[in-house]
């Protein structure tokens, strides 16, 4: 594993107008704010990873070749980017931790991604939904990261941003698609919006290590694009000829570590490999 | 910004006779990841840029590069670095000339990127007859990197390195 160099500033490019904080070097020394940071890192980068291995489930059972093809594809882009991130940890930690070990050897309750992304696989509708729900809130979050006092993470963002931006358009593609298609697409595409919408609420959730990164400049604050997220994704809806689900709540727990029952189980097929042969490598 | 090294032309000999794993007509250098070289007598210090973050092609490349440089007495040292993203603005002339000779058609501009992939416009080339009467199949290719194409003049299927920035 070759380790990751932290970026210059100055080698950072496209930066917007806005202010960048640049985080204290002090700011690691206290153990609360390590915590906090890894905490926020893990909340981050534990999306990319549950998303990642639930599309990594339909490889070779994509509808047909593109989709399939396609969706893998997004899978690898979302595992290098955790890659990325968990590798940023385990330098942090400083221990003999590895990217491994934090994406293979946790407990479920120490998992911090949210509900969405472990939902399953249930239809190639569900799939579509899920993708672009959080497709969405990717791309409006990593252009928003580029302002973050940590010069790691800006890195990151400019780099993933490309990417996000490029799912976002596949699965937008396919939602238009599936909603104004055949009779049967429609039904099942409307009822994976009327079942995932719950979920949404909780990308915008706050957890204690959200406001303490907010508050140092490390993290940014994901409620500044929350009307601009549900603007984005009602007028995608409304080009899909598919209604926007009234609802009295939504769902959460997934940053907390409260995950649904689906969650066990992605974990027991994701993790079985380092479970029966402890440290094996490839 | 394509580098230009101040390396002696037997250490770019070695950069260069290392491939892409996945393109094996490219070489690291004309692909544009490798972003700085540094010499200290036999020790090389080579700043590597990914391509896409999950392209399984990266490992490759350092192994790649840290066997090439041991075979000709030097051990290399490779470090990812992340910023500024690699773009393919960074793929040489030579190396979008090899491109298309392997039969993928080399990156428009950002602009035309976005006309054949999302306004499905016809200006990709066709890389067996040169038509640019060629459709888009699939967004997503054989690696990250790609989408597919076929021609319509003389239906060869063939593979468009898309365009990144
Ligand atoms: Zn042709």
């Amino acid at each position: 594993m070759k380790q990751i160099n932290n970026p210059t500033s100055t080698s950072i490019s496209g930066s917007t107008s806005s202010p960048i904080r640049e985080l204290n070097p002090q700011f690691l020394e206290s153990k609360e704010n390590k915590q906090h940071l890894i905490d926020y890192l893990l909340g981050v980068a534990d999306n990319y990873l549950i998303l990642g291995q639930r599309l990594g489930e339909l490889c070779g059972h994509g509808p047909n070749l593109e989709p399939d093809i396609a969706i893998t594809n997004i899978s690898l882009d979302l595992l290098g980017q955790v890659r990325s991130y968990y590798q940023y940890i385990a330098q942090i930690k400083g221990d003999k931790t590895t990217e491994d070990d934090i994406a293979f050897l946790r407990t479920e309750r120490e998992y911090k991604n949210v509900l969405l992304v472990e939902q399953p696989n249930t239809d190639f509708a569900y799939i579509i939904v899920r993708q672009y729900f959080f497709d969405v809130y990717n791309r409006l979050f990593l252009n928003a990261l580029q302002q973050s006092g940590d010069e790691t993470l800006r890195a990151l963002a400019f780099k993933g941003i490309k990417e996000a931006s490029y799912h976002e358009r596949f699965s937008g593609d396919w939602l238009k698609r599936l909603g104004d298609g055949t009779e049967e697409s429609k039904v099942k595409t409307q009822e994976a919006v009327n079942n995932l919408w719950i979920f949404t609420e909780e990308l915008f959730h706050k957890t204690e290590a959200d406001q303490s990164m907010i508050e140092v400049g490390v993290a940014i604050d994901m409620t500044q694009f929350k009307e601009l997220y549900y603007e984005k994704i009602k007028e995608q809806l409304t080009i899909a000829a598919i209604e926007i689900p009234e609802v009295e709540y939504f769902q959460k727990g997934g940053k907390q570590g409260i995950h649904s029952e689906h969650m066990g189980f992605l974990l027991s097929e994701m993790q079985y490999m380092q479970r029966t042969y402890p440290d094996s490598r490839w | 910004m394509i580098q230009n090294f101040n390396i002696s032309s037997k250490l770019k000999e070695i950069l260069e006779s290392v491939m892409d794993p996945e393109i094996p007509v490219l070489n690291v250098v004309d692909l544009g990841v490798i972003r700085n070289v540094q010499v200290n007598g036999k020790e090389i210090t080579i700043k590597l840029t990914p391509t896409y973050s999950g392209c399984p092609a990266m490992d490759v490349i350092g192994d790649d590069l840290e066997r090439a440089f041991e075979k000709e007495g030097y051990s290399a040292h490779i470090q990812l670095i992340m910023s500024p993203p690699w773009t393919t603005d960074w793929i040489t002339d030579r190396g979008r000339k090899a491109l298309e000779d392997y039969g993928i058609a080399a990156p428009l501009d950002e602009t035309a990127d976005k006309d054949v992939l999302l306004n499905e416009k016809k200006l990709v080339k066709c890389t067996n007859c040169g038509s640019t009467n060629t459709k888009l199949v699939s967004q997503f290719g054989s690696t990250a990197c790609k989408a597919m194409f076929q021609c319509e003049d003389c239906h060869e299927p063939f593979d468009y390195f898309k365009c990144l920035k």
